[in-house]
């Protein structure tokens, strides 16, 4: 599976793109900017899950289940077990997000379209709905994370935005792995037709089912990822339905052509999502819905069409 | 008993309510197949122009009957206006396209007539409690409540009603139903599904709309009221069934009765049990539990 993966073209400019990130952001640009690449590249992680499942037409307006789910798990860690390593951290959320994708994979790999987008939402509302007035988690105040640390020493900011770039370097490889291989090359062919796919002697359900749990293991490690570089999780920005469709809007700004693109998109959003609240404090949720609206007219391809024209990249690929 | 009675009561009234909002919704879905998150908008714009209204008439001693037109008027032309707006120069373009990016598209809209709502009314709550002071409050097998809050079900009753009537009786009804049925047959047979489309939406709007305006005197209306609502129409949809009306009925039912249970009794599960019966509802019944049964396409 990972054999050649770093001849790959996509993983070459991935790499290439995050180190030079990392390289730009601690030496040229403003502290602030860093902040917005941290968020950007965690809550990227999810949307490349959400980018998952979008190839095989199925959209989940209830990722914020797995989005906070791994944030949550972050939280009681380190509430009852006092776990503040960011490794662990990270390992927790992914796996913890991962079992419940696990478990909620063999109803939801049964369902399609709009049944799929409800039913998602309403596992995640179930969840909203606890975590909003349980007391002992802080209902919708939610709960602080204290800073991380790696081996028991404290991390700055810094360090811990280059562990994130990591992370995301890590998953982002073995996601594109996944797509070269044949379970990934089915996930396509499912989208095209689903009966040809159970002929040609393999499981769709199968497949969604893993490909599901891969979705809700980034997710999670987003939801961790976020949880640790805001201090802060709490229900209505992390599992409320509005987050779910923001996640799924931000994987539509950003194409699903790479695994590059929904980090671009993360990021953008962030900035499109600063600078609003700075020049329109009143107005931001607009801008956010306009920006969506334009996407939808005028770019439907989203972000990433527009890097391929510019750069006329992965016209190779196409070919084969 | 008298728990029981406070739970049924409280419940029916939030049912009632759920009912008016949830059926814009499920009309929408089943004519036009559109999942409209901006349901919420109509339902906010519809609460904040009654305010509104209400806050004129109270402030310049008019008679304080026109409260009911004032709410009624103000829906019909939020619904109106922003049904039209909508239908025509967003959802209009995209009829052809994927469902999900058509949610998506509603979302979008409705982000933006969130903020709208904010830069026209401003963020301090209103509290238009003037027409619920009006009508002054009853002993109902020993149990208080407001005249106004009882009035909803009536409105429902008569919301339910017209809506039956019109749906079955009359030719437009009719229209409506084979379009719901099949929209390429009905196009072919010379329904203007085009016209069909705008006037179920901006019926739908209206109902939204309504829902809004009528709670308004109940409630503070302030920035971001409509988020809640908006998922909780879509379960009392999803339960009954998406784009049935019985089944909204049905939906909204159990929805507020169950809310009021659980407000009642543990209150930590108020939004939990919802949800849990959305859920299980998909489950065993994917398509709700009052769905029309689906043509055969080939």
């Amino acid at each position: 599976m990972f054999t050649g993966i770093f001849k790959d073209t996509s993983v070459r400019v991935l790499i290439v793109f995050m180190i030079s990130l990392c390289v730009i952001s601690s030496f040229i640009l403003p502290d602030w900017m860093q902040n917005n690449f941290m968020y950007g590249l965690s809550r990227g992680l999810a949307i490349l899950g959400l980018m998952l499942l979008w190839r095989t037409n199925l959209v989940s307006f209830g990722h914020a289940l797995y989005y906070g789910f791994g944030a949550y798990a972050v939280a009681l860690c380190q509430k009852y077990f006092g776990i503040t390593d960011i490794l662990l951290r990270f390992t927790i959320a992914v796996v913890a997000a991962g079992l419940l994708g696990f478990c909620l994979g063999f109803i939801l790999r049964k369902y399609r379209e709009i049944f799929f987008a409800m039913l998602s939402l309403a596992f995640s509302m179930v969840l909203y709905g606890l975590l909003a007035k349980a007391e002992f988690l802080g209902s919708t105040d939610g709960m602080s994370i204290s800073p991380s640390t790696l081996f028991g020493l404290e991390l700055t900011r810094q360090y811990l935005f280059f562990l994130i770039t990591f992370f995301v370097i890590c998953a982002a490889v073995s996601i594109q792995a996944y797509l070269r291989s044949t379970l990934g090359h089915l996930t396509t062919a499912i989208q095209d037709n689903e009966i040809r796919v159970e002929f040609l002697g393999f499981s769709v359900q199968k497949a969604i089912h893993i490909k599901y749990v891969i979705s809700a293991c980034l997710a999670g490690g987003a939801g961790g990822l976020m949880a640790a570089s805001l201090g802060q999780v709490d229900p209505d920005s992390m599992v409320n339905w509005n987050v779910s469709g923001e996640l799924v809007f931000i994987t539509i700004m950003s194409g699903w052509g790479n695994i590059l693109a929904p980090f671009i998109g993360a990021i953008i959003f962030e900035f499109i999502r600063t600078y609003a609240f700075e020049w329109a404090p009143q107005a931001w949720a607009a801008i956010v819905g306009g920006t969506l609206l334009a996407i939808i007219f005028f770019f439907p391809g989203g972000i990433w069409s527009i890097i391929e024209k510019v750069f006329n990249y992965g016209k190779k690929k196409d070919v084969k | 008993m008298q728990f029981w009675a406070t739970v049924f009561l409280d419940g029916l009234t939030y049912a009632s309510y759920l009912f008016i909002v949830s059926l814009g919704l499920t009309i929408i879905f089943g004519v036009m197949k559109i999942l409209n998150v901006a349901h919420g908008s109509f339902y906010a714009w519809g609460a904040y122009t009654a305010a509104f209204a209400i806050g004129i008439i109270s402030d310049n001693d008019l008679p304080e009957i026109l409260f009911l037109p004032a709410i009624l008027i103000s829906a019909v032309l939020v619904g109106v206006v922003l049904g039209y707006i909508i239908e025509r120069f967003i959802l209009r373009k995209m009829y052809n396209q994927d469902i999900h990016l058509i949610v998506l598209a509603t979302f979008g809209v409705f982000l933006i007539f969130e903020d709208l709502i904010i830069i026209t009314f401003g963020v301090d709550p209103y509290l238009p409690y003037q027409p619920a002071m009006m009508l002054g409050w009853i002993d109902i097998v020993g149990l208080n409540r407001g005249v106004y809050q009882l009035s909803l079900i009536l409105l429902a009753t008569i919301v339910a009603f017209g809506c039956w009537y019109g749906l079955t009786k009359t030719k437009w009804g009719k229209l409506l139903q084979s379009v719901i049925y099949d929209r390429e047959i009905s196009e072919a047979m010379g329904i203007n599904v085009t016209k069909v489309y705008v006037v179920t939406f901006i019926g739908g709007a209206i109902l939204g709309a309504l829902g809004g305006a009528y709670v308004a005197p109940t409630t503070s209306v302030s920035p971001g009221f409509a988020i809640d609502l908006v998922v909780l129409s879509f379960a009392v949809v999803v339960i009954g069934g998406m784009g049935s009306i019985p089944g909204a009925l049905i939906g909204s039912l159990i929805v507020g009765l169950l809310r009021a249970f659980a407000v009642h009794q543990a209150p930590i599960l108020e939004l939990f049990v919802v949800f849990a019966v959305m859920a299980i509802v998909l489950i065993i019944r994917p398509e709700g539990l009052f769905a029309p049964p689906k043509a055969r396409k080939i």
